[in-house]
């Protein structure tokens, strides 16, 4: 009988495996992706991750992808994809911010060739049929990696252990940019929802991927006195200074835990893996590719990484996952401006709050974000816009 | 005892000597030899480095072949590499004046990243408000200057208090670095810090976006070697990089020529953004330039200071990059690959030129002991 089960099993796994991979569609579609830099970044790795997932997950063959590596941004990226065209890539994907304008004059030049770009913002004013944008909620991941984040600070002030009077986070950031400011914003909410003292201070590098600047804001940021600290930078820098010191460390892009045992406590991060069957799929059904793409917890596109046990404080897995099936169900929104007290400016409730959603020369604020109770983040167009200053969190530069 | 007594005269194995002239074929042959020897080099270590083709052995066809392949399998192919050729032909002829005089610039990196901000900058604050051919006119301008005075600072400098130009040019790149992020944040307001493509201030083109950059480059080549062999100043610059105290002895002004050779670096490496800011880009970051500031001085220095050999070293080094970038896409391996590639052939051309000026002569006993033996 066991054996029997076995052969069915095995026979429903091999006539699945060929129903993938013989969709003749699937197969017809070549992808083409460009990105930034290599594996040695983490912010590339998450990607070429992603690639190989939805590559084994569609059943598509060696040669339905090319990938692109080190193109800088600039008339480079308008080279490469081009190039992706001459070698037969119906669909064309780039992964840095910067590559925008460049990918979106490859897309004009080629109409019947789909151009799929994360973390742009322009799809939604360019109105292409053949140019979009994707991003995911990340922000949500932030706010449970913030929930693991202000248990321990709550265990280290049980424990007495906190450095000063009130519990305190420090955060290195990229840029003064919407994504940043959106990502250190939703973690610091996490911890308030379960810390309502905490305080966080923000130090920026002015760079995606510098590793000494990272490390040395992260040591500068423990001197100050922050009793946790988490980052928004593609590097090792802040997570390997966190366990040099010592201190406790929510991570991003991906798990630090090897480098990491006695700090590491979770990380958040994209997984652009159902992005990339999305698209293979809807370029091989010949559906139309959403204009702007947000993937949400829902879709798996926004995943946490597993909790460390040896650093988290306890009951934090359960913590993360109350939270996590509440935000699925809306029953809590990160950025809830109705609940008093939660996020305040100056003081002041947050009831209104002109983002700039539409890119123009002069990045003029457009559009209204705040209703229903709660800032409408990724909703407008898929990459992020809240860049709300608010209170609790202390900027020690912005000139970035 | 008895051994001291058996040797007479100490003689190494080998011994190296100075050449003292050696015929130009022969000097080819050993730099051929030596790219032979770093291919098959760079197989074995891509062999046992990439999992592709250690799982697929007869994939080392596609190996070499991606060399060809990177550069001109297609017309766009072509054009990119004579375009990459040309960027980098423009800032190694940029740098080859100053290294006839010995003067050792290492900072034509920062020189062209201070053009292409000067020529955006331009672009940005007055875009759409002047004509077009008025524009890249200002571009033009803008571009040459502050390439100009970031090569100038250094000169000044070596000739007024004779400091240190190596290290001096090498900090002004890391200065230039920090300029462009530092406008890149006024620049951008949203905080991104990436200013995108600009709407104004393309560089014209007919026949191919590209040729425009192409036959500046090749008009530039010949300008530079007539100037550098058949004028006056191109002479200074050779009496100054021989001995100073010569030119010196001559009535040659030393601080003179040593900032108007650095002028005239600082002004082609100011083209050298213009041709990629206005050119190509239309844009700025700090990686611009892309180190090309840097490669460059090996094209330079591989060509012996010849603009016309420049552009066998140029083509040469621009081949190597997409063969390798090629390689990497191809086999799916990591975009360090292609440098640990591009490095082991640079290393044996280089290598090369050693056995260029020095032979090396083996010990003549053991060659008299073995005819001996055989007999």
């Amino acid at each position: 009988m066991k054996k029997l089960i076995a052969l069915v099993l095995a026979l429903v796994l091999c006539l699945s495996c060929f129903a993938f991979t013989a969709s003749a569609e699937v197969a017809d579609v070549k992808l083409g992706v460009i990105l930034l830099h290599d594996e040695n970044s983490t912010y590339d790795l998450n990607f070429i991750n992603g690639v190989n997932e939805a590559v084994a997950a569609l059943g598509l063959t060696e040669d339905q992808v090319i990938m692109k590596r080190n193109i800088p941004e600039s008339n480079e990226c308008y080279d490469a994809a081009l190039d992706l065209v001459d070698e037969g890539c119906t669909l064309i994907f780039a992964n840095s911010f910067g590559h925008e304008t460049y990918l979106l004059q490859a897309a004009k030049e080629c109409p019947e060739v789909q151009f799929c770009h994360a973390t742009g913002t322009m799809a939604h004013t360019e109105k292409l049929d053949n140019f979009h944008n994707a991003f995911a909620a990340i922000y949500e991941g932030r706010y449970l990696a913030g929930i693991a984040a202000g248990m321990k600070l709550n265990e280290i002030k049980a424990n007495g252990q906190l450095k000063g009077e009130k519990p305190l986070m420090g955060y290195v950031g990229a840029f003064t940019y919407a994504e940043v400011i959106s990502g250190y914003t939703s973690f610091y909410l996490g911890a308030k929802s379960v810390c309502p003292d905490v305080q966080m201070k923000v130090m920026f590098t002015g760079s995606w991927y510098d590793e000494m600047e990272e490390k040395n804001a992260a040591q500068a940021l423990i001197d100050a006195g922050c009793d946790l600290i988490s980052q928004h930078a593609d590097s090792m820098g802040a997570p390997t200074a966190c366990e040099n010191a010592g201190i406790p460390n929510v991570s991003y892009n991906g798990s630090t835990v090897a480098s990491c045992p006695n700090t590491f406590i979770v990380s958040s991060r994209i997984n652009w893996a159902p992005y990339f069957q999305y698209i293979v799929n809807q370029a091989a059904a010949g559906e139309k590719i959403d204009t702007d793409w947000t993937g949400t917890i829902a879709s798996g596109s926004v995943v946490l990484t597993d909790v460390n046990e040896a650093a988290a404080a306890a009951g934090t897995v359960e913590a993360i996952a109350d939270a996590k099936a509440k935000l699925e169900k809306a029953e809590i929104k990160v950025f809830d401006t109705a609940t008093e007290g939660f996020i305040t400016v100056g003081g002041e409730a947050l009831t209104t709050y002109t983002a700039d959603v539409d890119t123009d020369l002069n990045f003029t604020p457009d559009t209204e974000a705040v209703a229903d109770g709660y800032f409408h983040e990724s909703e407008y167009r898929s990459a992020p816009y809240f860049d709300v200053k608010i209170d609790g969190i202390e900027l020690l530069n912005s000139a970035f | 005892m008895s051994e001291r007594k058996n040797i007479t005269v100490h003689e190494p194995l080998f011994h190296l000597a100075k050449r003292a002239q050696i015929q130009p074929w022969k000097a080819w042959a050993i730099r051929l030899a030596a790219i032979v020897l770093g291919l098959v080099v760079c197989g074995i270590v891509a062999f046992i480095l990439i999992e592709r083709l250690h799982q697929n052995p007869d994939r080392i066809d596609d190996f070499y072949y991606s060399f060809i392949k990177g550069s001109f399998t297609s017309n766009r192919k072509i054009w990119k590499f004579l375009k990459n050729m040309a960027i980098l032909q423009c800032i190694s002829l940029a740098v080859t004046p100053a290294f006839r005089m010995r003067f050792w610039n290492i900072g034509a990196e920062g020189q062209t990243l201070m053009g292409v901000l000067g020529c955006i900058a331009v672009a940005f604050y007055l875009g759409g408000t002047v004509p077009d051919w008025l524009l890249l006119v200002l571009m033009f301008i803008a571009a040459l200057v502050c390439g100009a005075v970031w090569g100038l600072i250094p000169a000044l400098f070596k000739a007024k208090w004779n400091t240190n130009e190596t290290l001096f040019t090498l900090m002004m790149n890391y200065v230039a670095t920090f300029i462009v992020s530092y406008f890149l944040v006024i620049w951008v307001p949203s905080g991104s810090s990436t200013l995108g493509k600009l709407k104004y201030g393309k560089l014209p083109s007919f026949g191919h976006d590209y040729l425009v950059i192409i036959l500046v480059v090749l008009l530039l080549t010949i300008f530079l070697y007539v100037y550098l062999k058949h004028s006056k100043q191109g002479y200074e610059i050779s009496v100054v990089g021989e001995s100073v105290r010569t030119a010196q002895y001559s009535g040659i002004n030393v601080k003179n020529v040593i900032i108007r050779t650095m002028l005239v670096s600082g002004l082609l490496c100011g083209l050298a953004g213009y041709l990629i800011g206005a050119g190509l880009d239309q844009s700025v970051t700090t990686e611009s330039v892309g180190g090309q500031g840097f490669t460059a001085i090996m094209v330079s220095w591989l060509a012996n200071f010849n603009p016309l050999v420049m552009l066998i070293t140029s083509a040469l080094i621009s081949m190597l990059n997409s063969g390798a970038a090629q390689i990497s896409q191809d086999f799916n391996v990591s975009g360090a690959l292609p440098d640990v590639i591009v490095g082991i052939i640079l290393f044996f051309i280089i290598g090369s030129e050693f056995f260029i000026n020095y032979q090396v002569i083996f010990r003549k006993a053991d060659r008299t002991a073995a005819k001996e033996g055989v007999k």
